[in-house]
């Protein structure tokens, strides 16, 4: 059990990280020339890890897949980042935005890794500020904030609704500083397709330059995985089309711990599946939930339209059920609560599976304000009306335009429809203190690992944590492994460790051509996310899953004889790259489904349904459950559980509640 | 080109200021002799190369530009919707400003060569300057000529000049659209200022007038 | 609804590339133009036939990744919509769609509706950033913003770097590209020290990667799906004279 060492430093919770930071071995400057690092995938973990590690002198290779590091899928994220700065006098903190993320989390997260991202989240703002991020203002100039689900503080920064989008472009921008310095080397449209393992330690990659089809092999004193989550395993996510854990389930194959892999974000507020053709969810950002109120008809199948409605005859379940923190509830609880509203029969729209986001109450109360405030005293309904809509407009314009292209109907006159989606993923590669994996020299950091947040995540917590391991914990973290390598030139890309594993990845590829069969890639995807999104979706159970983890078996010995790949393989092929990542999810659904199988209790974003109080609610199972199942690749995709313990020396763990 | 444009936007003002003078009636006098003291002045004379600087400037401009900026797109659309999101005439300042060189060729021909160079108009016993134009604009092809040289001139001074503003960096929220006004408002004026002349010359001239002599 | 597709299909960069035409029947109307696409490839598949390539990522309108050139329009039809938000309603049965390629000499095609769009990024590392290492910020509020230099500032770091305004350009100029990162910089106080440097460098790179010059059209303002407005042209002209002026 030795490789679960978390490396958690001694000493009080609120001194770990300072204390560490004071006694890490350091690396010189002339030293640091001489190392190699390379960076797999440039969202906010990758870009801030690559410029913060370029601007300290080290050699960084990036990574990405996508035409340009600008484009990875941190942009999409909408409502903000949270940062323990109090500028709003709520009474937040660090200790406050610690708790706040653990209990969110449903206690199965670690408390040193957390309450380090806590103390580290102000820094993030001051450092994205410096680099002209763009964040909203009041009028006094300072920064605004908002607050986010499970929380009863507001420590949100946002830019409208396009907060991920101006941190990564932030974090681009230093990077490609670092990019014209010379001290950054880019490779876009480059996919990793392995990792080299020499002597146990990481070494370097294997990487598919995708325009031409070559495959080639890149050196490195260490590697760093920024590769995002694995959503897409179900298909239908609102992750990018490109998302995938290709780069993940190689390091995983190749020795690194899959962290609580069946932790899955399921997100309330998404727009609803349309049709069979639908390719990807669009999410609704959470900030909705600010100002929108949810609700379903109180009558069974009631097909009136929203508006025809009566007040009284609306159910505002979220209200009802959790008056403490009402339609702010975290997303799990929320979701689980749509689900079964529509499961009982209350769904409204042509599918019966959405509920009603309505804005016309703020709508209202937005209008009296500014009918206030314009000293407006008589205004009529329909001006208070025009008013309320040009606030709502100015706050959350960009979300209700998507909606109204997405579905064809204005938000501002009907209550939009939503259904919950998977989000995100709270598992990924193990990674101790240091953000290593079970692997010395692979680093994940991001969504790709399965650090901060337990078993649910907190809203505007993920940029904060992207940007917090790049950005000030990987640059320290990482000189306790590289001031040991200082003697080691790079590996030569000769070595034999390069050539076993551009073969194998050379195998596959021909396997994958060679098969000819009559399916497309997606025509798997589908099937898999659909086995996926039944079985080990919002509610799991025991005979579902391992119905699902015998039809994915059942699925993935299909793929590999009848999966068609046209195109050639020296040329860029993107049927050839989706069938490539498909592989990978078909093995990691399996996985999926056995962690689930394995958690015989109900906590955070995992639902069993065998596991829950009468009300309904998740039912922890703290005294056997508490702790981290990591899983160990073995031949013939086998996987092995290892437990990480987790401890609560801070934090006295107790039922979740936000009622 | 902006900063060329826009000191042939003012020239033309003085251009017209100076034409207007041929409706005064009196025999073209006040005309030729402003025409007699510009051939003078040596500031003019100095204005005057700057002037010829300018055109030819703009035109080189032009043509490098125009060159540079259609090598940018060495495969064109096979179907181009730029008419859906531009002005026919802003995509058309070539074209547009061809056709004004053409006619500003053919303008010195008529006038500046034979007055400046080769001496055949306005000096002692020869016709004078003004004559000059009102038999010039008398003939129906070049008045023709003159008509669509000033109309075309027109559109191109609506987009040339708001875009010399914008070239220049002096446009933001507040001013572009007065810019944009005064844009269109100084090509209207200018259009209708010069093609006053061919028309009302032309017409004077059909029904047997002496335009040059009403009010002697 | 069924349609006629026009699709230009291109083996590779040194290929000669045509256009093919294709019948896509049974297309919902609530279908985006990217399922459009997908429908039609998983066709293609069926038959036998290559996929078409075309790029696109989150399907939300936010990365910049999708680029078609549709019926004359980039990303078609719909004013501030990127082609992956822009729904099938916006067609009639019976249409003909004709989809290309944005076409420009610094976005040279990689294959079918894929270009190469690498010279944004050359440019953005010209000049587009502050120069700030990571930890050398001060306490974040010590910067106060007039609420409306934010906000504008905000509005031209909306761009997403699509490249729209360059196909949409009948010159191929990038300067609405330039001109927001510029812009964005040039409203707040953190990119004033580089200021001069910036507007200078980047354009400098503009230049060099093959762009055509503006003409003040307003093609790209009209096509770009961020509504970034010619405003930031200009503010980017007046940079470019000062920083000249100055150096």
């Amino acid at each position: 059990m030795s490789k679960l060492d978390s490396k958690i430093p001694e000493g009080p919770l609120e001194t770990k990280w300072s204390s560490y930071k004071s006694s890490v071995p350091l690396v010189n400057p002339a030293n640091k020339r001489s190392l190699e690092i390379i960076v797999v995938g440039s969202g906010l973990a990758g870009s801030s890890a690559a410029a913060s590690l370029a601007e300290m002198g080290y050699k960084v290779k990036v990574f990405c897949f996508q035409d340009s590091a600008r484009r990875a899928h941190s942009i999409a994220a909408q409502g903000g980042i949270n940062a323990a700065k109090n500028y709003q006098n709520d009474g937040d903190s660090t200790y406050r935005l610690f708790y706040d993320t653990i209990k969110g989390g449903d206690y199965r997260a670690r408390e040193g890794n957390v309450y380090r991202l806590a103390e580290v989240s102000a820094a993030i703002i001051d450092q994205c500020v410096a680099q002209g991020v763009p964040f909203a203002r009041e009028y006094g100039g300072l920064l605004s904030n908002r607050s986010f689900g499970g929380t009863q503080v507001q420590r949100t920064f946002y830019a409208a609704g396009q907060t991920g989008q101006q941190l990564l472009l932030g974090a681009y921008s230093a990077l490609q500083r670092q990019v014209g310095l010379g001290n950054v080397q880019m490779y876009a449209r480059h996919e990793m397709l392995d990792v080299v393992v020499v002597d146990g330690k990481a070494k370097g990659i294997i990487a598919r330059d995708l325009v031409t089809g070559k495959l080639e092999r890149h050196s490195g004193h260490a590697v760093l995985l920024c590769t995002g989550g694995y959503g897409n395993v179900f298909f239908l996510s609102t992750n990018a089309m490109g998302s995938n854990v290709t780069a993940a389930w190689k390091a995983h194959k190749k020795g690194a711990f899959f962290g609580n892999p069946c932790f899955t974000q399921i997100h309330p507020t998404c727009i609803p599946v349309s049709g069979d053709h639908q390719s990807k969810l669009t999410l609704m950002s959470e900030s909705l939930r600010n100002d929108g109120r949810i609700w379903v008809p109180k009558k069974k199948d009631d097909n009136r339209k929203p508006n025809e409605i009566p007040e009284d005859e609306r159910d505002y379940y979220l209200e009802r059920r959790y008056p403490a923190f009402g339609n702010l509830v975290p997303r799990d609880v929320a979701s689980r609560a749509a689900k079964e509203r529509c499961d009982a029969g209350y769904g409204v729209g042509a599918s019966k599976m959405a509920v009603y986001l309505d804005y016309a109450s703020a709508i209202e109360r937005y209008g009296k304000q500014q009918a206030n405030k314009l000293g407006e005293t008589g205004a009529s309904k329909e001006r208070i009306t025009q008013l309320g809509k040009d606030v709502v407009k100015e706050k959350y314009g960009n979300l209700f335009d998507m909606y109204a292209k997405i579905t064809g109907e204005n938000p501002y006159e009907t209550p939009m429809r939503i259904y919950p989606a998977v989000h995100y993923t709270m598992g990924g590669l193990w990674v101790d203190y240091n953000l290593m994996t079970t692997v010395p020299g692979l680093y994940a950091l991001g969504e790709a690992n399965f650090s901060d947040h337990g078993a649910n995540r907190l809203g505007a917590s993920a940029l904060m944590q992207g940007l917090a391991d790049g950005y000030f914990v990987i640059p320290y973290t990482i000189g306790a492994y590289l001031s040991g390598q200082i003697r080691d030139k790079a590996l030569p890309t000769d070595h034999e460790a390069f050539v076993e594993a551009e073969k194998n990845v050379q195998d596959t590829i021909d396997r994958l051509m060679n098969i000819k069969g009559s399916k497309s890639v997606d025509h798997f995807h589908k099937r898999l996310g659909k086995i996926m999104w039944d079985k080990c979706g919002m509610a799991r159970n025991e005979k579902g899953l391992k119905e699902a983890i015998s039809e994915i078996r059942a699925l993935r010995e299909e793929f590999w004889k009848d999966v068609r790949v046209l195109g050639g393989k020296n040329e860029l092929n993107p049927e050839l790259e989706k069938a490539c990542r498909v592989a990978d999810f078909l093995e990691l659904g399996e996985l999926m489904c056995i962690d689930a199988l394995n958690r015989n209790e109900s906590c955070g974003g995992h639902f069993r349904e065998e596991f829950q109080t009468e009300e309904g609610e998740a039912q922890r199972d703290d005294a056997n459950y508490m702790y981290a199942a990591c899983w160990e690749f073995k031949p013939g995709v086998q996987f092995e559980l290892h437990k990480e313990d987790l401890k609560y020396e801070r934090i006295k763990v107790s039922a979740r509640s936000y009622k | 080109m902006a900063a060329t444009g826009l000191f042939l936007c003012v020239f033309l003002v003085e251009h017209l200021y100076t034409n207007l003078h041929l409706y005064w009636g009196d025999g073209g006098k006040e005309f030729n002799e402003m025409s007699h003291s510009m051939v003078h002045s040596i500031f003019i004379r100095i204005v005057e190369v700057v002037l010829f600087a300018s055109i030819i400037i703009h035109v080189v401009q032009a043509t490098v530009l125009t060159k540079k900026n259609s090598d940018a797109r060495p495969v064109k659309y096979a179907i181009d919707g730029a008419s859906m999101t531009s002005s026919w005439i802003s995509r058309n300042m070539g074209l547009t400003g061809s056709v004004i060189f053409f006619f500003i060729v053919v303008h010195l021909y008529n006038f500046f060569l034979p007055y400046r160079i080769t001496g055949e108009v306005g000096h002692d016993g020869q016709m004078t300057v003004a004559e000059k134009c009102a038999e010039a604009l008398g003939n129906p092809v070049y008045a023709g000529l003159y008509l669509v040289a000033v109309i075309i001139m027109a559109y191109h001074i609506s987009h040339g000049f708001a875009s010399g503003f914008q070239t220049l960096g002096l446009n933001n929220k507040k001013y572009t659209p007065i810019w944009k006004m005064v844009s269109n408002g100084f090509a209207i004026l200018m259009g209708l200022g010069f093609a006053s002349f061919p028309v009302i010359f032309y017409v004077a001239k059909v029904m047997g007038k002496d335009l040059l002599h009403w009010n002697m | 609804m069924n349609l006629t597709l026009k699709v230009w299909r291109q083996k590779n960069a040194s290929d000669k590339g045509s256009f093919a035409t294709y019948q896509v029947n049974d297309i919902s109307e609530e279908m985006s133009f990217l399922e459009m696409f997908d429908v039609l490839n998983e066709r293609l598949i069926a038959k036998g036939e290559e996929p078409i390539a075309f790029d696109h990522d989150c399907r939300e309108g936010i990365c910049g990744m999708c680029s078609m050139h549709i019926n004359g329009r980039a990303h078609g039809p719909w004013s501030g919509t990127t082609t992956c938000q822009l729904h099938m309603r916006a067609f009639k049965d019976g249409d003909t769609i004709t989809v290309e390629p944005w076409r420009a000499k610094a976005f040279p095609v990689i294959k079918d509706l894929v270009v190469d769009r690498s010279a944004f990024d050359k440019i953005q590392s010209a000049g587009g950033f502050v120069s700030v290492n990571t930890g050398n910020a001060q306490d974040a509020n010590c910067i106060p913003i007039p609420k409306d230099d934010a906000d504008a500032s905000f509005a031209a770091a909306a761009c997403i770097g699509c490249g729209a305004c360059v196909a949409a350009c009948k010159n191929s100029s990038a300067m609405l590209f330039v001109s927001a990162k510029v812009s964005q910089f040039a409203l707040l106080p953190q990119g004033q020290v580089e200021r001069v440097d910036r507007a200078l460098n980047m354009v400098k790179e503009m230049d060099a990667a093959g762009f055509g010059n503006c003409t003040n059209t307003g093609s790209c303002e009209a096509e770009c799906p961020k509504e970034i407005s010619l405003d930031n042209i200009a503010r980017l002209n007046r940079e470019y004279l000062m920083a000249n002026l100055k150096k």
